[in-house]
């Protein structure tokens, strides 16, 4: 009934679970440029005139917020490579994560947009701003500032999420936990380990919002209340 | 001279409703005209038709000689050439007193951030709120922030200026200053349509007055036809106010 | 290799209801073991409450998946030889418990102060506020959240598929191990997870603009 702990065991592969944490980080980094792009714009589209666009970027979003993102991986990843789709691991990993993550950024940054009132808009109009220049300018950047606690939440969690990607054997930080712990017999200390890491790397991703936050808004770094 | 502003049988629908029911009138080149009437009457939406933030069914408008209602229009001209300010200021919260200014100038007409920099000086200092710029509007007063607008509208340089009862949000005390800045522009020689609830700046301060009722111009005239009403419906207005 | 039969849809139904099972189960522990940390997290006793807050953010810092495999290998190791679906409801329960814990702790924080204050000068005991005063307030704001955190809940039971327990993913992965029609079995596994969630998510959002009224942000 007794368990010895055996960290140790896992000192030769702090190699891999330094690599695995990389590429988790690169996932990520990659799916939160790609899916905050895609999230800002099906929000323009959920809001634009054409109900058809409408319709469209609100199917996506529901339909990925509704169902499983192991499902999604699996339609996605097994689904192209059976049309002859064969993509890097990487990149099919990172390309689910941009699908995933794109709905719920979708969804944030509308309430965000939301809150933007109609006279705003009407103001930009008066001073002659052109349409995307109002979306830029007055639409976009106060919804941004506004949601992102929200968001970067969200990018935190699908950080978290990305682990989900070891089932489809992208290399990344479970993965490799995966295979560690089947050559070292070590499972418990292994998860252990990889659970400490993905603190660590949350923990890092709050941070490194924090401080581009703090970079990008100015006027929270210098009234720090929320707009 | 041809006039800066003119309506002529203006009509304008929400869906069923007709809110503008055949409206004319023109504003001369440097002429103060100020619009009262009661709520509803159609002031703002008369406003908003002349810079196009409504567009109309029947009737033209033209202003400094532009077809207002002119499908073609190019709109950035348009709005170069008119300012407005609204009742509830409408300044950007995200930007500062000095950003809120220089935008319109840096996007629409590409100025340098220096001179629109130097720019937003000017126009701060002609409503007297030169220490604010670069301050955020939530630190500013109600009556700050519209200061501001106004200052914002000025950076663009228009020829006329809309106001829509922009010290209707404001406390009594904070309005004084707002009327101030601008009947020292009227005094400027700046061409105004102003929708306003007060009487004693109208009287004051505008050429010509014009009584709006129920969608059209009722009665019109110099800023003494407020002592001498010649209709009821004025002369019930006047007396129980809004 | 053969085509999609209403067998398979009835092994996908079957398994659907796995999924349910799993659901129920892990979001009742989780309700309970969430209600305790949110007992915790409004504690007026420091270290209970840092303690808790400690735990909430392991938790929620932590892949489910990896809890997961630490509750499925570890329990393993001191003896206890779990059935897959065991551990996955325990280890739901834990995600469970942090997640609702800390939405709760929102709640019940945003009942007024002075709601509390007066009933404590009516002399009631701290545990006779919470019941009678702070939850049947709290509980209002608390259900649209708390119906949307369900669907969360419900969308992760497929990660039970990992450790081999035969809920909707892993009884499509295993139709699809023998058709190999990934779009097609995926994609009914997934119209069978919107079935089940989108309901939810809808009412979840009704019951957040009934408890608004209706009203809308301010700006
Ligand atoms: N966007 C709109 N849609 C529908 N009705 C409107 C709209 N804007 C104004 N109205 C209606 O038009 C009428 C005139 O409004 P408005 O021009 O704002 O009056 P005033 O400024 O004189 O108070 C009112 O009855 C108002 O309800
Ligand atoms: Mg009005």
């Amino acid at each position: 009934m007794r368990y010895q702990f055996d960290f140790g065991a896992l000192l030769p592969y702090w190699r891999d679970f330094l690599d695995g944490a990389l590429t988790t980080l690169t996932m990520t980094a990659f799916a939160v440029v790609f899916g905050l792009a895609i999230g800002i714009l099906c929000a323009i589209g959920r809001r634009s005139a054409s109900p058809l666009l409408q319709r469209l970027c609100g199917f996506y979003v529901e339909l990925i917020r509704n169902t499983p993102y192991i499902i999604q991986i699996f339609f996605i990843f097994f689904g192209l490579s059976s049309i002859g789709l064969r993509l890097p691991i990487f990149a099919a990993a990172v390309l689910t994560l941009v699908v995933n993550v794109g709905a719920y950024t979708a969804e944030i940054v509308r309430a965000g947009m939301d809150t933007i009132h109609p006279g705003q808009i009407e103001a930009a109009q008066a001073l002659g701003l052109s349409q995307p220049q109002i979306y830029w300018d007055v639409i976009l950047r106060p919804a941004l500032e506004r949601v992102y606690p929200a968001l970067t939440g969200q990018f935190v969690l699908m950080m978290l999420a990305s682990s989900i990607t070891s089932q489809i054997s992208a290399e990344e930080l479970t993965a490799v936990a995966n295979n560690v712990q089947s050559f070292s017999f070590r499972a418990f200390e292994t998860y252990i380990v990889v659970a400490v890491l993905y603190l660590a790397l949350a923990v890092l991703l709050k941070l490194a919002f924090y401080g581009f936050g703090q970079l990008i808004f100015p006027r929270r770094r210098r009234l720090g209340t929320p707009l | 001279m041809a006039a800066a502003v003119s309506l002529r049988d203006v009509h304008k629908r929400f869906g069923e409703v007709e809110v503008l029911k055949g409206v004319s009138f023109e504003v001369a080149p440097g002429e103060v005209v100020a619009i009262i009437g009661r709520s509803g009457s159609g002031k703002s939406t008369a406003l908003r038709c002349v810079n196009r933030l409504e567009t109309i069914q029947s009737g033209e408008i033209e202003l400094c000689g532009r077809r207002v209602d002119d499908p073609a229009l190019d709109l950035r001209a348009l709005r170069r050439d008119v300012g407005m300010v609204f009742q509830s200021y409408n300044l950007f919260p995200h930007l500062t007193v000095a950003e809120n200014i220089t935008l319109a100038p840096r996007r629409v007409r590409r100025t340098p951030p220096a001179e629109a920099r130097r720019i937003a000086e000017e126009v701060l200092t002609r409503v007297g709120l030169s220490d604010k710029i670069d301050a955020y509007p939530e630190q500013l007063s109600g009556g700050q922030q519209q200061r501001v607008a106004i200052a914002r509208s000025l950076a663009m340089e228009p020829k006329v200026m809309l106001f829509d009862e922009v010290t209707s949000a404001l406390d009594p005390h904070l309005t004084g200053e707002v009327l101030k800045v601008m009947e020292t522009l009227a005094k400027g020689g700046m061409t105004m349509l102003v929708v306003t609830h007060e009487m004693a700046f109208a009287r004051r301060v505008a050429d010509r007055v014009i009584f709006m009722h129920t969608g059209k111009v009722w009665e019109t005239g110099p800023g003494s036809m407020l002592a001498d009403p010649q209709t009821p419906e004025l002369k019930e207005f006047l007396a129980n106010g809004l | 290799m053969g085509g999609f039969t209403l067998t398979h849809f009835l092994y996908l139904l079957q398994a659907t209801g796995w999924t349910v099972v799993l659901t129920l189960l892990a979001f009742v522990l989780g309700c309970l073991a969430g209600f305790l940390v949110m007992l915790a997290r409004t504690a007026q006793v420091r270290w209970v409450r840092g303690l808790s807050g400690l735990y909430v953010d392991v938790v929620q810092g932590t892949p489910l998946l990896i809890v997961l495999f630490l509750i499925y290998f570890g329990l393993a190791l001191f003896g206890f030889e779990l059935p897959a679906i065991v551990a996955a409801a325990l280890s739901l329960m834990i995600y469970c418990s942090a997640f609702l814990g800390e939405i709760w702790r929102g709640c019940v924080q945003s009942v007024p102060r002075t709601q509390t204050e007066a009933s404590e000068c009516l002399g009631l005991s701290r545990w006779q506020t919470l019941r009678d005063v702070v939850l049947p307030q709290a509980m209002r704001i608390a259900t649209p959240p708390t119906v949307g955190f369900l669907v969360q809940v419900l969308k992760n039971t497929s990660l039970a598929s990992v450790v081999g327990f035969v809920e909707l993913t892993r009884a499509s992965q295993v139709i699809n191990n023998s058709l190999f029609q990934p779009f097609l079995v995926f994609g009914i596994a997934g119209l069978l997870y919107f079935a089940l969630c989108y309901p939810l998510s809808r009412l979840s959002r009704a019951l957040e603009r009934k408890l608004n009224g209706g009203r809308r942000q301010p700006a």
